[in-house]
């Protein structure tokens, strides 16, 4: 699992959970809340799509780590790399 | 004491057989059925009721994801009223306007849906959507309206089981005239068929209608009639004071002359006649009309063995002293049960009338049971009346409510 497979699946999980918004130009050092309609409970959805689908936790202390795509990269890839 | 006049000014509806009153009017007079075949969860092909509008003629792919079918449902029928009605929203005090919408249950749909969910996860609840919440309180339908809308007034579900779609109408009539809200958007809604608990249910309760053909499954009065069909739908109306009404030049279906509301207590699925005579009586005595000036009676029948024969013994005693019986008729035949919005859409079926003095059949009866066949039934072809100036709209609901109401010609 590389970086940029990594804000691949988030970017399909985030196209299910917001699907009007336009993803093909988001800056991925930028907020993901600032460049999309996303609210807290769509962060909640992204968060239980990480687990359905991948299997991955993300612990309630850790959702800042979600804040742009660059780092959610930045921390899901090691989770996803530590998956068996 | 003189009351204040409510009157019916915009209709938004989608039934199974058409998403606007002049389609599901036309299907009506044409005898078009809208039942069709489904898959419900754990039980295989039933026959429902299902709705073919577009929910996002009015929202957005994302509310349509995190809201409830029952939530669209209520949002393109109040959408749809309100353009029928003419009124703008824009400049008006929001908080004045009041939603008001009958269900039968709610809650069902999401909560099973959620069970389905975690049953793929061994049944870990940490895989449990944290919107189930917003999406099962029972103000969910008409919270939805007011989130779509930005409707600031008072808006909340009334629970009245099966004859919930003519308390939404009677409560928006109240509410206007406590001088409440100036605007009501009221009538009743469902997404029952989303649910296989209800299709369970009724089975289980011998009750669940079943035929080759689908749309043929729902004939109330007919000896072969053998249960419910099950289906989805909702109708709202916009309701106003006529002096409201008229300050803005509104289309007025008709007036809402009169009403009742009363419980059996006695029985939480079987019905009682008695209690349902009391309440048709009262609605007529109340909209200040005898029994002659009825002019259409849409019955609550779901096309139940007992069912249908209670209500036809009720009616028969209300209206026995008529020397000509008023014209009495079935829309469940066309669109199955449509729980809390049957009572609302049965209504609108029938408004047309008014203009038309066309009355719609209630269809499938090939053999007339004989304990239904009471005078003035009109079935399998539409009948043309020489007065229509009042509808009495029956709906009737388990643990015993029963509403009727009364709608009359509008005459300034």
């Amino acid at each position: 699992m590389t970086k940029d497979n990594c804000k691949k699946l988030v970017i399909d999980i985030i196209s299910d959970i917001a699907p009007d918004e336009d993803l093909s130009a988001i800056k991925p050092d930028v907020r993901l809340r600032d460049q999309l309609q996303l609210d807290s409970m769509d962060f909640l959805d992204i968060v239980m799509e990480l687990r359905k689908r991948h299997g991955i936790e993300v612990p309630e202390a850790d959702y800042a780590q979600l804040a742009s795509l660059e780092s959610c990269a930045e921390y899901l890839t090691p989770k996803f790399q530590a998956k068996p | 004491m003189k009351q204040t006049r409510i009157v019916i000014t915009g209709v938004g509806l989608t039934a199974p057989n058409g998403n606007s009153l002049p389609e599901f009017r036309k299907n009506l007079l044409n005898g078009v059925s809208g039942i069709t075949e489904i898959d419900v969860r754990f039980m295989g092909r039933h026959p429902a009721g299902m709705c073919t509008f577009d929910p996002l003629k009015y929202q957005k792919k994302k509310d349509v994801r995190i809201g409830t079918r029952v939530g669209s449902i209520s949002i393109y029928c109040a959408q749809e009223a309100l353009a029928d009605c003419g009124l703008k929203l824009d400049g008006r005090d929001m908080s004045r306007v009041g939603i008001y919408l009958g269900i039968t249950e709610h809650g069902n749909v999401e909560t099973e849906n959620e069970v389905y969910n975690i049953s793929q996860f061994k049944y870990d609840t940490k895989f449990w959507t944290h919107h189930h919440n917003p999406r099962t309180v029972a103000n969910n339908p008409a919270g939805e309206v007011s989130m779509n809308l930005g409707i600031t007034g008072p808006a909340y579900t009334i629970g009245a089981a099966c004859a919930a779609g003519n308390m939404g109408l009677i409560h928006a009539a109240q509410m206007l005239r406590l001088g409440e809200v100036d605007l009501a958007l009221a009538g009743g809604v469902s997404e029952s068929p989303q649910t296989f608990g209800i299709f369970a249910g009724f089975k289980s309760q011998n009750a669940l209608a079943a035929h080759a053909d689908p749309t043929k499954a729902s004939r109330p009065f007919d000896l072969a009639r053998n249960g419910i069909v099950i289906s989805e739908g909702g109708c709202i109306y916009t309701i106003e004071r006529l002096a409201d009404a008229l300050k803005h030049g509104a289309k007025i279906y008709g007036e809402i002359a009169g009403y009742c509301v009363n419980s059996d207590a006695t029985d939480a699925v079987l019905p009682n006649p008695e209690r349902q005579t009391e309440c048709v009586r009262q609605a007529i005595a109340s909209a200040g009309m005898t029994v002659e000036d009825i002019d259409i009676v849409n019955t609550h029948a779901t096309s139940t063995p007992q069912g249908d024969i209670q209500e036809c013994v009720a009616i028969a005693e209300v209206f026995k002293s008529r020397s000509t019986p008023p014209h009495i008729n079935n829309t469940k035949s066309f669109i199955g049960h449509a729980m809390g919005a049957a009572g609302a859409l049965e209504l609108a079926g029938n408004l047309p009338s008014f203009a038309d003095l066309v009355v719609h059949p209630t269809i499938n009866v090939d053999e007339l049971d004989p304990q239904c066949d009471i005078p003035g039934l009109v079935f399998n072809q539409p009948r043309t009346a020489k007065r229509v100036d009042a509808i009495l709209n029956n709906s009737f609901g388990m643990l015993g409510i029963n509403s009727t109401l009364v709608i009359k010609r509008f005459v300034a």
